[in-house]
């Protein structure tokens, strides 16, 4: 199965947002680089609001991920409550 | 295959002969001696001896590397566009057969760049 | 009167349907042609814009939102980077020469896709991927500017970075990346799309801005990091937009498959052969590096487009052609990029150096197929005779490829000792190719490519000299002449970084800031 993956810059901001992905997603791999991180997952991946909102305490609009996202891949479902990674293949 | 165009799609190379003020363009490679790292274009007038661009125009560009004072010129292999090929030293670039943007290498034998490394 | 029930505030999905979706009209007195002129020619037939659809369903007013708050961020830290003399903070001085080349080679492509994305945005008839254009064409045009405030700052005390607009169209590697968007724009609306929207985007430019930006973040270059990263918060969407109009156009009719799978080669080529000054800023600039160009290409290349290439064989899509050549390349394209400009380096507008004992181990390391046994020789031998007096700067011009217009440095596939030939005849002229990728292009549209302005061609048929020179007068140098064309300072802004300006400057201010002097 393909690998999707999730870069984050790192900051105040994404360390809940990093935590919460690490949770939903137990087969997914923290990969740590200079001021970023890439979060790899095999075949998909979903990032939560309710999660994030959780650590946060407050409420979250998952389009603000756009301000530290860096990059993705896969094909790309978004709802008011999920974002989700995958390949089809 | 042709451009995919609304009308008409027709332009004049950039390149044409008549834009170089009488020379013609001749590419020059050096085999096994990437140090030079790519082949050379000069602009060289057609009736210039082929003898003269060996000894006057490439020691200019070649000349820089440790080998090239080593060369056995009578001993080189000379390539056009890719297939042997033998010249005339003492006709013209144009007696030899060479048109605008031909391209050239040689080959000497034994001589393999700096540390044998094709460099 | 009705009361009026507090209504619940649209879903996402709702939101994305009343903000692109029924804002055009059946026009009644114009043809539908003639208000889209360009929307048929390239031979791609679609039936309903409608199914067009953005997986991240932006819209403007949170477009707006989104992209003031990172407009804030950017500016914030910029500001501070330079009230604190960042950039004497960069582990050495020639990693500025990194950003050099991005100023001059990268940031007018912003540019540049800004206009192609406002133009196509203009040509497709549906509201959907207008919508879309629109909004990757105002972050393209950010892109630009923030990289330019950005950068301003070492311009302030660095050379090199005066005027990037002004060589973009006369310095000879600058060519490059301009001929490469100046082929996309100059396309139809669909090709442009798959060539900067697909391939660039989402195939080629994580390897642009991921691992150079994040080691810009390693070598304590604050600016390119915030930059790089806010434009990267963008490429994320444009990369998703890229993926959509590939599935968007071949889900609309059988007949673009071929058209579509002919432009995935072409631009995959010509992006990755643009990418060779990447992978040499990678392997060769970075004072500190994070990872090989190499490793580079096999995360975001291999690992990450080969699940894309395979998910769209559903389509019938084949992966880009020539990948055989690209894994062989992958071990040397850098090496011979940087021994080019190297060489070149009197007609940079940057500085050039040989790597010191450490980075060449490093690079026997990362590259243990291809470092010691073609490349350490040739930068030893260059260090030596510099040690002796004797740098080495090569004065004759080279060949260049017709269609990258990269000099013609790339080796056969296979054969990292021979130069690649590759030629073709065209009504009775020549052309020459460094590879069988840029042949084929050419054979495509030789009507196109014939009137490529190869710096090389046009110097000689004397183009590229100031107004008022003479080439026939006694003593005319051309080289300085040249030079004085690009407004490249002989002795300033080019040669080597040891002994430049910018390393005395460097180390002066570096003493100062770290010294009572």
């Amino acid at each position: 199965m393909s690998t999707v993956f999730i870069a984050l810059q790192t900051n105040e901001d994404t360390r809940p947002i990093i935590g919460a992905i690490l949770d939903d997603n137990p087969h997914a791999r923290l990969n740590e680089q200079p001021a970023m991180v890439k979060i790899d997952a095999e075949g998909r991946l979903v990032v939560r609001r309710s999660s994030i909102e959780e650590r946060i305490g407050r409420d979250f609009d998952l389009q603000e991920l756009h301000i530290n996202l860096i990059s993705l891949s896969g094909n790309i479902d978004e709802s008011d409550d999920e974002l989700t990674l995958s390949w089809g293949a | 295959m042709a451009v995919a165009a609304l009308r008409k799609y027709e332009f004049e190379p950039a390149d044409a002969p008549a834009k170089f003020h009488g020379a013609q363009l001749l590419y020059v490679g050096w085999e096994d001696h990437l140090m030079f790292c790519a082949p050379f274009a000069f602009p060289l007038p057609p009736t210039m001896p082929f003898r003269a661009m060996v000894e006057q125009v490439l020691p200019g560009a070649f000349g820089y590397h440790p080998d090239f004072a080593r060369i056995d010129w009578a001993k080189a292999e000379w390539f056009k566009s890719g297939r042997p090929w033998t010249p005339d030293f003492d006709k013209s670039l144009a007696d030899n057969g060479l048109g605008h943007k031909d391209v050239i290498r040689f080959r000497t034998q034994g001589l393999t760049g700096i540390a044998g490394s094709c460099s | 009167m009705d009361m009026q029930v507090a209504k619940k505030k649209l879903g996402l999905k709702e939101r994305y349907q009343v903000m692109t979706r029924g804002l055009d009209w059946t026009p009644s007195y114009q043809k539908m042609e003639d208000i889209y002129p360009y929307a048929a020619y390239e031979g791609i037939k679609i039936h309903d814009w409608d199914k067009w659809e953005d997986p991240f369903r932006l819209t403007m007013d949170a477009y707006w939102k989104y992209q003031a708050e990172k407009e804030r961020k950017l500016y914030a830290i910029i500001d501070a980077y330079a009230q604190n003399n960042g950039h004497l903070n960069v582990t050495d001085a020639r990693y500025l020469n990194a950003v050099k080349l991005f100023l001059t080679g990268i940031s007018p492509l912003e540019y540049m896709a800004h206009r192609g994305f406002a133009h196509v945005g203009r040509q497709f008839p549906g509201a959907g991927p207008r919508v879309a254009c629109l909004m990757q064409s105002i972050d393209e045009i950010r892109h630009a500017q923030t990289q330019i405030h950005s950068l301003s700052n070492y311009n302030k005390y660095y050379n090199g970075f005066h005027d990037f607009r002004h060589m973009l169209e006369r310095v000879w590697y600058l060519s490059v990346p301009r001929s490469f968007f100046d082929d996309a724009v100059t396309a139809g609306p669909f090709e442009f799309m798959v060539a900067i929207g697909f391939s660039f985007e989402y195939v080629l430019t994580n390897l642009l801005f991921v691992p150079f930006v994040s080691g810009a973040a390693y070598n304590g270059d604050m600016g390119t990091m915030t930059f790089g990263f806010s434009a990267q918060s963008d490429e994320a969407r444009h990369m998703t937009l890229g993926l959509e109009v590939i599935k968007f156009i071949l889900e609309q009719d059988p007949d673009n498959l071929p058209i579509v799978q002919r432009w995935i080669d072409k631009w995959m080529w010509r992006g990755y052969r643009v990418l060779t000054l990447v992978g040499m800023m990678m392997d060769y600039m970075l004072p500190k590096r994070i990872m090989s160009w190499k490793e580079a290409w096999e995360v975001y290349f291999e690992e990450n487009g080969g699940a894309l290439f395979k998910d769209l064989a559903r389509y019938g899509i084949r992966p880009p052609k020539w990948l055989d050549q690209i894994s062989f390349d992958k071990d040397h394209i850098s090496h011979q990029a940087w021994a080019t400009f190297y060489q070149y380096g009197a007609a940079a507008a940057f500085n050039t150096w040989t790597p010191n004992d450490e980075e060449m181990d490093w690079l026997s390391q990362k590259y243990p197929n291809s470092f010691d046994k073609y490349y350490r020789p040739r930068l030893e031998y260059w260090r030596e005779q510099a040690a002796q007096g004797k740098r080495f700067y090569n004065k004759t011009l080279p060949m260049l490829c017709q269609t990258c217009q990269i000099p013609m440095l790339f080796t056969e596939p296979g054969d990292p000792t021979k130069i690649c030939y590759r030629e073709v005849d065209y009504q009775g002229s020549k052309y020459h190719f460094c590879s069988d990728g840029c042949k084929e292009i050419f054979e495509y549209e030789p009507e196109k490519y014939v009137q490529a302005w190869l710096p090389v061609h046009q110097i000689y048929q004397g183009n590229c000299f100031p107004e008022g020179a003479d080439p026939t007068a006694e003593g005319f140098d051309p080289l300085a002449e040249v030079l004085k064309y690009y407004h490249v300072e002989m002795g300033r802004d080019n040669l080597d970084f040891e002994g430049s300006e910018d390393q005395k400057n460097f180390d002066q201010w570096r003493g100062q800031a770290t010294k009572n002097a």
